[in-house]
């Protein structure tokens, strides 16, 4: 009997209609794969199962049972329990508070020791060492990420829903999250898995469903399907390679950065961007890949020897003089940095570049034209360009952010985590996006965590590490084992060999 | 029921406004218009010019406020300290007025007043909006300090009683209070102008886009090249400017200043505000909103005065209840 059933279902938003008579069963303790691209209905379809909205029709089974959830702790109570992309946990609460949030141990007091006992106990279990007693503010995003699937277990899930768990882990914290999984399979949990990352698909689940436009067009054994054929399935048509033959670059250099340091992040980080060049930076989370670029923009504190832009030294003390003299930076945290995603498209789009619609008034019109031409220029899919920027999906809100940088005119572009969140079609464009500017001469430089990635677009690999440059990579010698293996310290490079002292700077 | 939805299912059904929140965005408007009918259905005196003209010059103080409150709303920040900068800036403008040689002739000392009223005003925006970016404190707690600091000064600078303007001084001020241009009295005019340019301002400037930008997200304008510190100061200062031109109008309506000038100012500015539509926690708002919140709030009061339903000593409990109610409609039009 499948742990989970979907039969005939339907949702219903207003006029929109986006899941159209869903039907697939999950088995008892599987993995179970659920891909598509944005807006395929996957997010509505969990949604329903975790008790978050109801079917517009049709039922969905538990065990065999028709079960109809009023609300997520309904669904809770039946051992079905969703983990959000962005957590819910507390953050000025502890991890035993966490775990125990809305069940807390004790009677009119707390039992505070017992809770810590328990939540340790649980953390044991899962293999995360994380002390229960620690603020949720002071962990790393996976370390949430293994509380976050602690405090459902301590809820007695039997049914797991993750949604896009690896989206900001890497490699190595990828590997330790599927031990997990796989622990908790051969435990009898059921998952279901949410991704865009096809090979991890692959790799971990039994069973693969594939939703597109709310119908499921395909759902069998992983076995039987390669993440290419899985890809075609999501778009509905033949996918050409994901990325674009490289270029050559130039030999003129666009930006030369010279002993630049972060306190308590980078420690005198030093390179060249040419002319045409697509400059990758990997790295494993945290290992100060960002923070550095956020130094360079002033946007904490920093010591700088010198920069260059195209030959001339400058000044940059804000991302508005970075923005003047040429440099522009695409933040990784889409929402929090990247766009105002209560305002409209029209004044996201502009508002780097506010200056050329002051007449001294704004020219709505022309800012209006520019919205045009860039939802064109860019591929900016929506129904109408009068909305919210938070109305628009991941892949078409990336595509407005990397516009809203462009219109700066810039001649070095630095995208950090430039597909994030963002499904196979509009990952492909901005590919090839950022190949066109690495073409007409801009120099580019993207920071990412998906390895695949960086070794596709880049010409030059340039792997951090606790806050150094320990190596860099081009040609043949750009694989994955080597980033690994430099990422990870076991193989250093001479010239910047690791001392005793940056072990020291590694974050708490 | 099956039929392909195609591209449009790229993005996620775009909810259409409501007719509940379109009323809601009115909201303020459609409120003022109903106490206007049932305060003329209840005292036909309600709709003369001379009662009209008495709630819209008494509105104007605190709306010029408001409209200054508005811009620091909007960019995320808040200024309790309007009332006793008032206070402060009233008491300091008569003090140097009175002490300037009459040599200067009556406007010249006039004009100088005014000056140092609008200087005190910008000073103390800029006190406030230095200390809060550079200083890294919350405006909240900057602005209950000052609060409590202008009046205080102001209290020492009059040994507690009242602080008066000279007899031919306070002659040849008062039209600026009690004079018409055009049938329209003084202080109308100004708010009328102070509301424009502030409308003007918010919606077609730079400026005005950097301080919605930085309200409703101040990372997002930080990283996106806007230089959040500055934006954030002039907010200040426009509410430092906004609440010496309401005082230099009111100051020549009594003459003097005393330690209960501009009590409570702080709060019907920002219930003015809050009233008009702007969101407390900043990043949207509208200038218009705020007028009609002023002169909502002003409404009341006139109301409970030409009538008997409800004593006058219970005003700011209707204003209260008012507040809460506008508060409800628009937690409603978020939700929808």
């Amino acid at each position: 009997m499948p742990a989970a059933e979907f039969r005939e279902v339907t949702k219903v938003f207003g006029p929109v209609e986006v899941l159209h008579g869903v039907r697939f069963a999950i088995a008892a303790g599987e993995v179970h794969a659920l891909i598509g691209e944005n807006g395929a209905g996957k997010s509505t379809l969990m949604k329903i199962l975790g008790g978050y909205q109801p079917p517009s029709s049709g039922e969905v089974r538990l065990a065999g049972q028709p079960v109809e959830f009023r609300s997520s702790r309904d669904a809770e109570a039946r051992g079905v329990v969703l983990i959000h992309q962005e957590f819910n946990l507390a953050d000025d609460l502890s991890v035993a508070q966490n775990i125990f949030l809305g069940r807390e141990l004790g009677g009119a007091l707390l039992d505070d020791a017992a809770m810590n006992r328990e939540a340790a106990a649980a953390l044991a279990r899962l293999g995360v060492p994380i002390a229960p007693t620690r603020k949720v503010r002071d962990l790393s995003v996976p370390q949430k990420q293994l509380v976050e699937i602690a405090k459902a277990l301590a809820r007695d899930a039997r049914l797991l829903i993750m949604d896009e768990p690896t989206a900001s882990l890497t490699v190595h914290e990828t590997d330790v999250l599927f031990d997990l999984i796989r622990k908790l399979r051969s435990a009898g949990v059921t998952i279901l898995y949410i991704s865009h990352k096809l090979e991890e698909v692959k790799a971990l689940a039994d069973t693969v469903t594939v939703l597109r436009d709310g119908v499921v067009v395909s759902s069998g054994p992983a076995s039987e399907l390669t993440p290419h054929q899985m890809a075609n399935l999501m778009v509905g048509r033949e996918l050409e390679d994901m990325f674009p033959p490289k270029g050559t670059p130039e030999a003129a250099e666009v930006l030369h950065v010279e002993a630049l340091s972060v306190p308590g992040w980078a420690q005198d980080i030093s390179f060249t961007l040419h002319a045409g060049e697509v400059l990758g930076f990997a790295g494993l989370v945290g290992s100060g890949r960002t923070e550095l670029f956020e130094g360079l923009l002033g946007l904490r504190p920093r010591t700088l020897g010198q920069v260059r832009l195209a030959g001339k030294a400058v000044r940059l003390r804000s991302p508005g003089d970075a923005a003047r003299a040429g440099l522009v930076y695409l933040s990784e945290d889409r929402k929090g940095k990247g766009l105002l995603v209560d305002f409209k498209l029209r004044p996201n789009l502009t508002l780097t570049t506010l200056q050329h619609y002051a007449r001294p008034l704004l020219d709505i019109g022309a800012e209006q034209r520019a919205l045009e031409r860039a939802a064109q220029e860019y591929g900016i899919r929506s129904g109408r360009l009068d909305v919210e920027a938070r109305l628009l999906s991941g892949g078409n809100q990336q595509k407005l952010a990397l516009a809203r940088i462009l219109e700066a005119g810039p001649q070095v572009i630095v995208l950090d985590e430039p597909t994030r969140g963002v499904d196979v079609g509009a990952k492909r464009e901005i590919y090839l996006l950022i190949q066109r500017l690495a073409e007409s001469g801009k120099g580019v430089i993207v920071i990412s965590s998906e390895l695949g990635e960086l070794l596709g677009l880049s010409q030059r690999l340039l792997v951090v590490r606790e806050g150094r440059i320990v190596g860099e990579l081009s040609g043949a010698e750009m694989n994955e084992q080597e980033v690994i293996q430099y990422a990870t310290g076991l193989k250093v490079a001479g010239s910047n060999a690791m001392s005793p002292h940056s072990q020291a700077l590694e974050r708490t | 029921m099956t039929t392909p939805t195609g591209k449009s299912s790229d993005n996620p059904p775009v909810p259409r406004a409501s007719l509940l929140s379109r009323i809601g965005s009115l909201g303020p408007l459609l409120g003022l218009a109903a106490l206007m009918i049932v305060a003329t259905a209840l005292n036909p005196d309600f709709l003369t010019i001379s009662n009209l003209s008495n709630v819209l010059t008494r509105a104007a103080f605190i709306g010029i406020i408001a409209v200054g409150a508005t811009f620091v709303i909007i960019s995320g920040g808040i200024d309790l300290s309007v009332g006793s900068m008032a206070a402060l800036i009233a008491g300091s403008m008569i003090l140097i007025m009175n002490a300037i040689s009459p040599g200067v002739g009556t406007l010249g000392i006039i004009a100088l007043g005014m000056l140092c009223a609008l200087l005190i005003g910008a000073g103390a925006g800029l006190l406030h909006g230095t200390v809060i970016t550079r200083g890294r404190i919350e405006p909240f707690i900057v602005t209950l300090g000052t609060l409590g600091i202008f009046r205080s000064v102001l209290t020492y600078l009059s040994q507690g009683g009242s602080i008066s303007l000279g007899n031919d001084l306070s002659d040849a001020y008062s039209p600026v209070f009690y004079g018409k241009l055009l049938g329209i009295p003084i202080p109308i005019l100004v708010f009328a102008a102070v509301a424009l340019l502030g409308g003007l301002i918010l919606n077609r400037t730079r400026y005005g886009r950097y301080v919605q930008a930085t309200g409703s997200n101040e990372q997002v304008a930080r990283y996106a090249a806007v230089n959040v510190t500055q934006v954030k100061i002039v907010t200040y200062v426009i509410q430092g400017l906004c609440v010496a031109l309401a005082t230099l109008l009111y100051v020549p309506r009594l003459g003097s200043a005393s330690p209960s000038t501009g009590l409570l100012w702080e709060l019907e500015a920002i219930a003015a505000v809050i009233i008009g539509g702007t969101a407390l926690k900043g990043g949207s708002g509208r200038i218009w909103g705020t007028v009609v919140g002023a002169i909502l709030l002003v409404t009341i009061e006139n109301v409970l005065n030409l009538t008997s339903i409800i004593s006058v000593y219970l005003n700011a409990a209707v204003q209260g209840v008012v507040i809460i109610i506008v508060a409800f409609m628009q937690r409603g039009k978020k939700a929808g």
